[in-house]
């Protein structure tokens, strides 16, 4: 039997007062496992991350980290606990190298710098040539990898992704999608919420479909990829 | 304490010609930055060209006191042409800088030596009110002289005259705005308030819009200084930036994005201030208040400022506003 | 769910061969030599360019291709270092995006530019052109513009329907969720009586399921009469309504063609599609255990 690492229950937030997003939602990762997140806009998908990751207030329910509950923690100090946070937009210092993008990764505990950096650039080659530029200089895709291995510098045992695969053209999104893969393989539980759902729950082991704040299907990737309501609500046929 | 004093001294600022003026400058400020999300900073400068634009006329020039009213307003136009022109097509807070600076520059000429023949520099100027060959504000007075009113609001008929002209063009200016803002110009200018680019794209010319709402913000303001002018005396140590933050306050209390909001707001303002003035200074000299009577009463420009910052932490959109217009927090 | 339409591609829509910058039957935009520089980074170099009339063009590259920037150097957003671009024959060198939005183009915003802090009515009135209203004076009286704003509010109501926002008429847009403002902007945008269309990614963000219905709305566009310039990454989008496609790299366009042609050329698949364009991911990860007889 698998541990769980993250598990929600029953969560009620949101941003402005008096108006929920989630109301009632429950979730929750294995070790090991990569879970997909996915459903309509204003869903809750993002919220949902941000309140594992302490930058959105909890109003109900609860939130617990290998058993402890993480309700009310700070980011910094949910990072020291082994979570990673990639967001979707802003996710780089473009004025920063991508060495120096990495530095800030790590710079919680700086004595694990180098030896993170070796596992960073071996998942992502290409990063070790470039060290020296500057980030904001990347495209779009380029400093999603920055991003990811930035997040990746602090050991995460858990790693919470913000659509990945936005605003990417195609061959950049199926490159996302198989980074997470070898990060998950890796042994990074990975939880990643996304828009592009066929894509996501092909990698997923497990997926979770957000709907009006609460998970409206749960499942593994393969059954929610194949299941008529998944398709019929959110998948769509045109990829068929 | 001389409570009864002090509450005739309050009610009393309800309706005063300064009520009036700010009512005046917080309309045009309000299609500024309520309607049209212009941040102008300098709301000063247009009623001191108002102000200064009247008096000047009358007696450097001769003028009857209407048309010196009339070269005040144009002096506000020309001085938004000035203003927007070079700046609106730039970032909004662009505009902010070069309104507070503009407004200084309009102050810096009025209190300066150099013209002090035409602007008294800074004794300003007075007796314009009232001209020897009957062209003069208070020579038109239709009312019969005598005191008129009740209790704190009593008043002589010269004052009475300028309350009475002051509602007047309170009341055309609120019309005026009320019916701008409810049609299809109105919404054109709130659109960009939220975004240009999307109005833009609809093809409408967004910079003519935003100094048409230049304009109109600024001739209200003048009116505002004018009214004050018409009232008494003018000298450059009104139009000081404070005075521009007391308008905003007034503005922001009432709720920036409605049609009576700044009205009330100046109104509200005032009342304030005046019990200030009055009970603060009384609180120093019985000794509640550990301070000297001239430091208690300066201390309620304290009270403003920390009633300002207040108001836009947590109530952005005043009494009237509707919080879903104002977030200054996007 | 019912299917949507199967759109009526429009064939024969060029000249000579299918290469980049090839001459079209009936351009509705012509682009000569036109560069753009950021610093030192050309965004945009392209020779010769025309966007048929009538038809759907996608404009698909990777990011930094210099789409959104021709995009709004085309819109007037922006303005070429050199080069000439004109629109159904009149040149658009120096002339502001609002007044080429004037002469009948419309563009959609990547982030989507629903007006929140207006309600859904308003946001369509304000598409409308030659508003009496609008005009300062005569804003003052309505008798001036009263009923003309209830023509424009009838024509409003008709495209809302048609977009199924009606019954949100009265709401602030803020209300509406994210994709019913991409409706919104598209319905805002059909007020101005455009002859082009211009989307700037108008699936990002969207939910599948309702990609289908602003896919049908785009097809009546073109059925209506108006000719579509899209940027999209969503290739299923591109194969199924596109009718020409321009493909661009590094500020260049490297390839022109129908959809079919155009996506399997080699260097299209390199530099933009990917490998796996048809390859379910699972697979190449080694995630799915294929195991003999149990298929997908």
């Amino acid at each position: 039997m698998s541990e769980t690492v993250i598990e929600v229950k029953d969560l009620v937030a949101g941003y402005l007062p008096g108006v929920n997003i989630l109301n009632g939602t429950n979730f929750h990762a294995d070790k090991g496992e990569l879970i997909g997140i996915i459903g309509p806009n204003g869903a809750g998908k993002s919220t949902l991350l941000k309140s594992i990751f302490g930058l959105v207030r909890v109003r109900e329910g609860s939130i617990t980290l290998n058993g402890e509950s993480i309700v009310g923690l700070k980011a910094n100090q949910l990072v020291t606990k082994g979570v990673g946070f990639i967001p979707q937009n802003n996710n780089v210092f473009p004025s920063l190298t991508i060495e120096e993008n990495l530095q800030m990764g790590a710079f919680q505990e700086p004595g694990k710098y180098s030896e993170r950096l070796d596992f960073v650039i071996s998942i992502f080659e290409e990063l070790g040539k470039r060290l020296k530029q500057r980030a904001g200089s990347l495209s779009g895709g380029e400093r999603q990898m920055v991003a990811m291995s930035r997040a990746l510098m602090m050991d995460p045992t858990v790693l919470l992704l913000d659509e990945p695969s936005a605003g990417l053209s195609p061959v950049r999104q199926d490159e996302a999608f198989l980074r997470v893969s070898d990060i998950n393989k890796a042994g990074v539980t990975c939880i990643m919420v996304e828009q592009n759902a066929r894509r996501c729950l092909q990698i997923s082991d497990r997926g979770y479909v957000l709907d009006q704040g609460k998970d409206a299907v749960v499942g593994t990737g393969r059954e929610l990829l194949n299941d008529p309501q998944v398709i019929g609500l959110y998948l769509g046929t045109l990829g068929t | 304490m001389d409570w009864g004093s002090i509450l005739n001294n309050t009610l009393a600022g309800f309706l005063t010609p300064t009520t009036i003026a700010f009512a005046l400058a917080a309309l045009g400020l309000a299609m500024h930055f309520g309607f049209a999300g212009l941040l102008n900073f300098g709301i000063a400068g247009f009623m001191a060209i108002g102000g200064y634009g009247y008096a000047i006329s009358v007696l450097t020039f001769g003028f009857p006191w209407w048309l010196g009213m009339l070269v005040g307003i144009l002096g506000s136009v020309i001085f938004a042409l000035i203003l927007g022109i070079p700046t609106l097509r730039l970032r909004g807070d662009y505009l902010a800088i070069a309104t507070i600076a503009a407004a200084e520059i309009a102050r810096l000429l009025f209190l300066t030596t150099a013209f002090t023949d035409v602007t008294g520099s800074a004794d300003g100027l007075f007796g314009f009110n009232t001209r020897p060959d009957g062209s003069g504000f208070q020579n038109s007075n239709p009312i019969p002289a005598g005191t008129y009113g009740f209790g704190p609001f009593t008043y002589n008929e010269q004052t009475l005259w300028v309350l009475l002209f002051g509602v007047i063009v309170l009341a055309v200016a609120v019309w005026f705005l009320w019916a701008l803002m409810r049609s299809p110009w109105g919404r054109v200018i709130k659109g960009i308030r939220e975004d240009e680019e999307a109005v833009r794209s609809l093809g409408k010319n967004v910079f003519a819009y935003k100094l048409q709402a230049l304009v109109i913000g600024g001739v209200f303001g003048a009116m505002g200084g004018i009214v004050y002018t018409a009232a008494q005396n003018i000298s450059p140590g009104v139009y000081v930036t404070s005075l521009t933050f007391f308008i905003w306050t007034s503005l922001l209390l009432g709720g920036a994005a409605t049609i009576f909001g700044p009205v009330i707001g100046a109104v509200i303002f005032w009342v304030i201030q005046a019990f200030l003035s009055n009970v603060l200074p009384e609180l120093a000299t019985s000794g509640i208040l550990p301070v000297s009577t001239t430091q208690a009463s300066t201390l309620r420009f304290v009270l403003v400022g920390i009633g300002l910052m207040l108001l836009v932490i947590y109530r952005p959109q005043g009494i009237f506003g509707d919080k879903r217009e104002l977030t200054f927090v996007k | 769910m019912s299917s949507s339409k199967k759109p009526q591609k429009t064939t024969d829509i060029h000249i000579g061969d299918a290469v980049p910058g090839c001459k079209k039957k009936d351009p509705m935009v012509v682009i000569d030599h036109v560069k753009k520089s950021f610093g030192g980074l050309t965004a945009v170099d392209v020779e010769h360019l025309e966007i048929p009339s009538g038809v759907i063009t996608a404009l698909i590259g990777p990011n930094g291709a210099g789409k959104t920037t021709l995009f709004n150097l085309l819109t007037g957003f922006d303005t070429p270092d050199t080069g000439n671009w004109s629109f159904m024959g009149t040149s658009l060198s120096g002339v502001p995006s609002f007044k080429v939005a004037q002469m009948g183009q419309v563009r959609t915003f990547q982030l989507t530019k629903a007006l929140s802090l207006l309600t859904v009515t308003d946001n369509m009135k304000l598409g409308a052109k030659g508003q009496n209203g609008e005009s300062i004076f005569r804003a003052l009286f309505p008798g001036f513009w009263k009923k003309q704003d209830e023509e424009i509010e009838a024509k409003a109501m008709e495209l809302l329907k048609r977009f199924k926002l009606d019954a949100k008429k009265d709401d602030f847009a803020a209300s509406l969720s994210g994709g019913q403002r991409k409706l919104l902007e598209m319905a805002r945008a059909l007020m101005t009586d455009p002859t082009l269309v211009m989307l700037d990614e108008p699936m990002a963000g969207v939910n599948p399921a309702l990609t289908q219905s602003l896919l049908d709305h785009v097809i009546s566009l073109k059925e209506d009469g108006m000719t579509v310039l899209f940027v999209e990454h969503d290739m299923h989008m591109v194969r199924h309504i596109a009718d020409w496609v321009v493909v661009m790299a590094e500020g260049q366009v490297v390839a022109e063609g129908p959809p079919e042609t155009v996506m399997k050329e080699q260097a299209v698949i390199d530099a933009y599609l990917g490998a796996h364009q048809e390859t379910d991911l699972g697979e190449v990860t080694g995630r799915i255990n294929i195991i003999k007889g149990e298929g997908k």
